[in-house]
């Protein structure tokens, strides 16, 4: 089964498309993926803001990304239309959430508050939320004053794709959770599960936590609470609306996973999520496909022939085997993706061969572009 | 300056760490099976709940005991456990406070995200805990329960705060029960019994990961073992060879000969392929080549696995733990 071609520039430049969302695991070229559509679309006249998470070093220097400074900056020398890169400092963004929504006073408080201090660096999820909240912010910024017709997004080096998606939901839940509430105002209860045995157990914790880990440090979550509600009015709410604007529609995702049976499994995975939550789905981006030059030349027939060669002609032998090694991981990799369009036939795909250097320039990103492009 | 394995004979808690994407999974599990030769016990720890190690070895989700997974030459045997933050708070609670019902409702309740988040070091003492308790197991009575244990690591760029639990605690519970198991998990850690494994690839970013994980894991005064380079292409070509094939310089009439040799018709078009082809290795090579030369500088022991065109298997697995065992592992 042949997956249909998953047509890049169609959808660089389709009007109707203004959000871009590039997800996958880890370890699978997601960020460049980004950073190389971006180029592209600008270079095909769009008006185009890239929000990258982690980059390279010197893939960041070649976007003039010298410092981290949470606002885009336009990248120089850009022929078409125009490029604006930055790169996502967590903290930063949600320090700025707090700081545009509360009085000075009251935003200094939650600020120094070390439990939000500890939320708002550590909390698994705080990154992936505040790449979506940035996005919410890159679209207002865009309606107001500098305007942007696209903005593409890379997503944060989770081991998991949904992780993304479920960062809201996770945060929303935990800030506007019962526990929270509890041990924050005790007086208000534990609602509808205040059954004797949790009761217990949870007059039981309460004190061990307290024991463990301090009673400042249940004040410092009361305050939290106190203040964080008087904001927001539930954080779960705002959550939820920051979850919806993915699915706005003229929001894409893209998959992007390497030719491995981890990274299309979770790519598989995250296929189907989006399918539940009707969120639209452009393809899949395969990343690091072994290039094949001479297919008709079997593995098989390249080993027998370096064996028959023996001690002659060893540099031959040699490249016949390295031949048989590229035909073999070709077809490995053929297989777990001929696995994943079986699962998902309708899905279309773009490839990208492995090149042999890393890319670190603006040309190395072209070299991925066109290469997206060919698919 | 030797970049060969020390004498890692002492060492019984083997961390191993890695950039997302390098194989660290797959080189902990080769590291297991390689200590189980020669009739050991070795247990295998994962913490970031992914249930790789039922993958890798082809099995049902592992459950929140140690199984058994593999079996190694002269009797030796793996076994797995997939470490679970909350069901370790739940155990510890239930050891120092007496909460034993219940447990299933404070989850529900999000108590354990809530424990960990206002101490972020909470849920790191739990899962070194496990990994440091495996250790010392029977060793009192002179009998370990485990000659060694591999701990699949969060990533390099978690893994010193991950590891040096005693000062992420510190700032939060002075005295108490946390406190002292900190305490002890540190002296775990930080003894000659524990080795700290950075796996890369011969890439930039890996390698720039993998440096910038040695610093840190130096200065926080953590034991650094080894840098295993997954995935290393080999080549058997020598260093004029890959200029030439560089230059897109090879001499054309011998390869062609050569290919006539082994019955494969010269045609101009596989002559050609095969240059490309040469030329593309040759690239990767020098990168590698370039990349390693980083890796040797650090002065770090350092062992080599190779890519396998076939892909990772049960089969390969062993292959590698030998490959791990030729190049200085105790067995």
């Amino acid at each position: 089964m042949t997956a249909p071609r998953l047509d890049i520039d169609g959808l660089l430049d389709d009007r109707d498309v203004g959000v871009i969302v590039c997800c996958g695991s880890g370890g699978v070229g997601k960020t460049t993926t980004a950073a190389a559509l971006a180029l592209r679309a600008a270079q095909r006249g769009r008006n185009v803001c890239v929000l990258t998470i982690d980059p390279a070093r010197r893939l960041a220097q070649a976007m003039g990304l010298s410092e981290l400074d949470n606002t885009p900056r336009p990248v120089p020398g850009i022929e078409g239309g125009h490029l604006s890169a930055m790169m996502l400092d967590m903290k930063r963004t949600f320090d700025e959430i707090v700081e545009a929504h509360a009085e000075p006073d009251r935003a200094q408080a939650i600020l120094e508050n070390p439990f939000y201090q500890a939320l708002s660096s550590s909390f698994a999820g705080t990154q992936e939320y505040m790449a979506m909240e940035k996005l919410g912010q890159l679209r207002q910024q865009s309606e107001t004053g500098e305007h942007w017709d696209l903005i593409i997004v890379d997503t944060p080096p989770s081991r998991s794709a949904l992780d993304f998606l479920d960062a809201p939901k996770r945060l929303g839940s935990f800030l506007d959770g019962r526990l929270i509430r509890v041990l924050a105002a005790p007086a208000r209860g534990a609602g509808r599960m205040s059954a004797r045995v949790l009761n217990a157990s949870l007059g039981l914790f309460t004190s061990a936590m307290s024991r463990i880990l301090g009673a400042q440090v249940l004040r410092d979550v009361q305050l939290f609470v106190t203040s964080f509600d008087a904001l927001f009015g539930g954080f779960r709410e705002r959550a939820e609306q920051t979850y919806a604007q993915l699915q706005a529609p003229d929001t894409r995702f893209l998959v992007v996973a390497a030719p491995e049976p981890d990274a299309l499994r979770e790519a598989s995975y995250f296929v189907q999520r989006l399918e539940t939550e009707r969120m639209p789905l452009a393809g899949l981006v395969l990343n690091r496909v072994q290039e094949v030059r001479l297919p008709d030349l079997s593995a098989a027939t390249a080993r027998a022939g370096a064996e028959r060669l023996g001690d002659e002609h060893t540099l031959v032998a040699e490249l016949l085997r390295l031949h048989a090694d590229r035909m073999e991981t070709a077809a490995r990799q053929e297989n777990v993706a001929r696995s994943f369009t079986g699962a998902h036939p309708r899905v279309p795909v773009a490839s990208v061969i492995a090149l042999a250097d890393d890319v670190h320039d603006l040309e190395g990103l072209e070299t991925i572009g066109d290469l997206l492009a060919k698919g | 300056m030797s970049n060969r394995a020390p004498n890692w004979s002492r060492v019984r808690l083997h961390v191993v760490s890695g950039k997302g994407g390098t194989g660290k999974t797959t080189v902990a599990a080769a590291l297991a099976l390689a200590l189980a030769r020669g009739g050991k016990k070795v247990l295998l720890l994962e913490v970031e709940g992914r249930q790789g190690f039922a993958q890798l070895f082809d099995t049902a989700p592992l459950p929140y005991q140690e199984t058994k997974i593999a079996v190694a030459e002269d009797g030796g045997v793996v076994y797995a456990l997939p470490v679970d933050a909350e069901a370790a708070l739940l155990e510890y609670l239930e050891m120092f406070y007496g909460i034993k019902r219940g447990g299933y409702a404070l989850r529900k309740l999000g108590a354990i995200d809530f424990a960990t988040t206002i101490a972020p070091g909470l849920r790191d003492v739990l899962l070194t805990g496990k990994a440091s308790e495996a250790v010392k197991r029977g060793e009192k009575v002179g009998r370990p329960a485990y000659d060694a244990v591999v701990l699949d690591a969060p990533p390099t760029g978690r893994i010193t705060r991950f590891l040096n639990v005693n000062t992420e605690i510190a700032g939060l519970a002075k005295v108490g029960p946390i406190r002292s198991q900190a305490d002890s998990v540190m002296g775990v850690i930080r003894s000659a019994r524990t080795a700290v494994h950075l796996v890369t690839l011969l890439e930039e970013m890996p390698v720039q990961e993998t440096l910038d994980g040695v610093h840190e894991l130096h200065e926080a005064g953590l034991p650094l073992g080894a840098i295993i380079i997954n995935q290393v292409r080999r080549s058997e070509l020598d260093g004029s060879e890959l200029a030439m094939a560089a230059a897109r310089s090879l001499p054309e009439p011998e390869l062609r000969a050569g290919l006539q040799a082994a019955a494969i018709e010269p045609t101009p078009a596989t002559v050609n392929a095969l240059e490309d082809e040469a030329a593309d290795h040759a690239a990767r090579v020098a990168l590698q080549n370039a990349e390693r030369q980083r890796l040797v500088d650090s002065g770090q022991p350092i062992m080599e696995l190779p890519l396998l065109p076939g892909g990772i298997d049960l089969a390969a697995l062993y292959a590698l733990a030998e490959r791990l065992h030729e190049q200085g592992l105790p067995a």
